[in-house]
């Protein structure tokens, strides 16, 4: 039987279509349990390729012989070393090309509405690892919003839609993904864009995001409307787009709320992100489309892959909005929450331009989910 | 710390270093010490999950220069 390859692009497909799969993830007991490749329908089976060197008859009773197996390691090595054993023993399977490395880099890109005059907004998902990215285009000119250190996807693409890229922005300083926007603004002459707040330690210059900021796209004006809204971090912007769309970053998501204790500030934020969920979000309208920089879980896609639902279906349905009691919310976002994501002081670090590690060790710094949210 | 049997695998990706630790292991003794030398970030959590599995000591291991150095006790 001959081994075949799967790429991310195809992992992806099938888990936004809900196709079953079965994955036989090859890593360490450890690193699976801490993440792996979520899809509705799919199944696991979790054992080391190091368990495997003597051979995997002892396996072949856990692996179905009528559906799709996947085989999955850290850097692809392991998986087609695996995969080749279980092909001599008669079985037809792939494995992950490029390993949970490229699970964790691959962006999809969706586009998630028009804007006035034939402008669009695209999301770009970052399916392995649930960050959301954001590219506005109209009339030539794009902007790009929350960028992972990915930069060639978001290039290219502006390259494809042939439109320029004016500016760059980073609604708060990101603990879970390096930004790729600075390296965006450096190669394209683009503004570059974030939060005074959340800058105060940077060692870069960046055009300080205030609230109320209006930034034109294209020549037909499509608004950002900078919108502070602190919790996460301090500095934490949303923006609304054309009045339709509300760039939430990791205040708001749709099925959980962003976590304030990133910065070791827990105590002191949480009076801010209530403020914000609960007062200023509040007063905006239940029409708006929210569009936030993460997920959580593999049910918020839609059906399309993309991430995104009404303001108003989130007020009646996210438990994170209808917590009355202020002590309750207080215990909810300051105890009990989960692991904080990996490496996280460094991440900040390295956005803050303090430390410039090499893209292996970015890689290794990113290894795993986001984490931003509490549920 | 002394070593029985040094293993090179510097340069070597995912699963090699293993796969050469596992088949030196198979040429010393009990009670021999095996000292491996990789690059590959990955194997510092497998190897020791591997001798763990396998009931060898990991004795100990550092960092040099991105050179990872295990001393593996077999059992």
């Amino acid at each position: 039987m001959t081994v075949k390859v799967m790429s991310s692009q195809e992992v992806t497909k099938k888990i936004v279509n809900k196709e079953s799969l079965f994955i036989l993830d090859v890593r360490n007991q450890n690193d699976f349990n801490d993440w792996k490749i979520e899809g509705t329908n799919f199944e696991y089976f979790n054992i080391p390729y190091f368990e495997l060197l003597d051979g995997v008859e002892e396996i072949m009773d856990k692996l179905p012989t009528s559906k799709e197996i996947l085989v999955v390691c850290a850097k692809e090595g392991s998986s087609i070393m695996v995969a080749e054993m279980l092909s001599e023993e008669g079985l037809t399977v792939s494995y992950l090309q490029g390993g949970m490395k490229a699970w964790s880099e691959y962006l999809e890109p969706v586009k998630v509405g028009d804007l006035y005059n034939g402008g669009e907004i695209y999301q770009f998902v970052r399916i392995g690892k649930g960050c959301l990215s954001y590219m506005i285009v109209s009339n030539g000119e794009a902007a790009i919003i929350d960028a992972t250190r990915m930069v060639d996807v978001f290039l290219n693409f502006a390259k494809e839609m042939g439109v320029t890229i004016k500016h760059v922005f980073d609604t708060h300083l990101h603990a879970d993904h390096i930004s790729g926007g600075r390296e965006i603004a450096n190669q394209t002459g683009a503004t570059y864009w974030m939060p005074p707040k959340d800058a105060e330690e940077v060692t870069f210059n960046y055009s300080p995001l205030e609230s109320g900021e209006v930034i034109p796209i294209g020549h037909t004006a499509i608004d950002i409307h900078a919108l502070y809204s602190p919790g996460h971090t301090i500095g934490s912007t949303s923006f609304i787009v054309d009045g339709k769309f509300l760039l939430s970053g990791d205040i708001l998501f749709i099925d959980s709320i962003g976590r304030p204790d990133l910065a070791g500030k827990a105590e002191d934020w949480v009076g801010d992100l209530r403020e914000s969920l609960y007062t200023r979000y509040k007063e905006l309208s239940e029409k708006l489309m929210v569009l936030p920089t993460h997920f959580m879980i593999i049910d918020e896609l839609n059906v399309d892959g993309s991430v995104g639902k009404k303001l108003g279906s989130l007020f009646a349905e996210n438990h994170g909005l209808n917590i009355t009691d202020e002590m309750e919310f207080r215990k909810l976002v300051t105890e009990n929450l989960p692991p904080q994501p990996n490496a996280y002081q460094e991440i900040r670090e390295t956005n803050m331009g303090k430390i410039h590690p090499d893209l292996d060790k970015q890689r290794e710094m990113e290894i795993g989910p986001n984490r931003c949210a509490v549920r | 710390m002394e070593s029985t049997k040094l293993l090179d695998a510097k340069g070597l990706a995912c699963p090699m270093p293993i796969v050469k630790t596992k088949k030196a292991m198979e040429v010393i003794e009990t009670g021999q010490i095996l000292e491996v030398h990789t690059t590959d970030i990955g194997a510092k959590n497998d190897l020791s999950a591997w001798a763990k599995s396998r009931g060898h000591e990991l004795l100990k291991h550092e960092e040099e220069n991105g050179v990872l150095k295990f001393w593996i006790k077999k059992a």
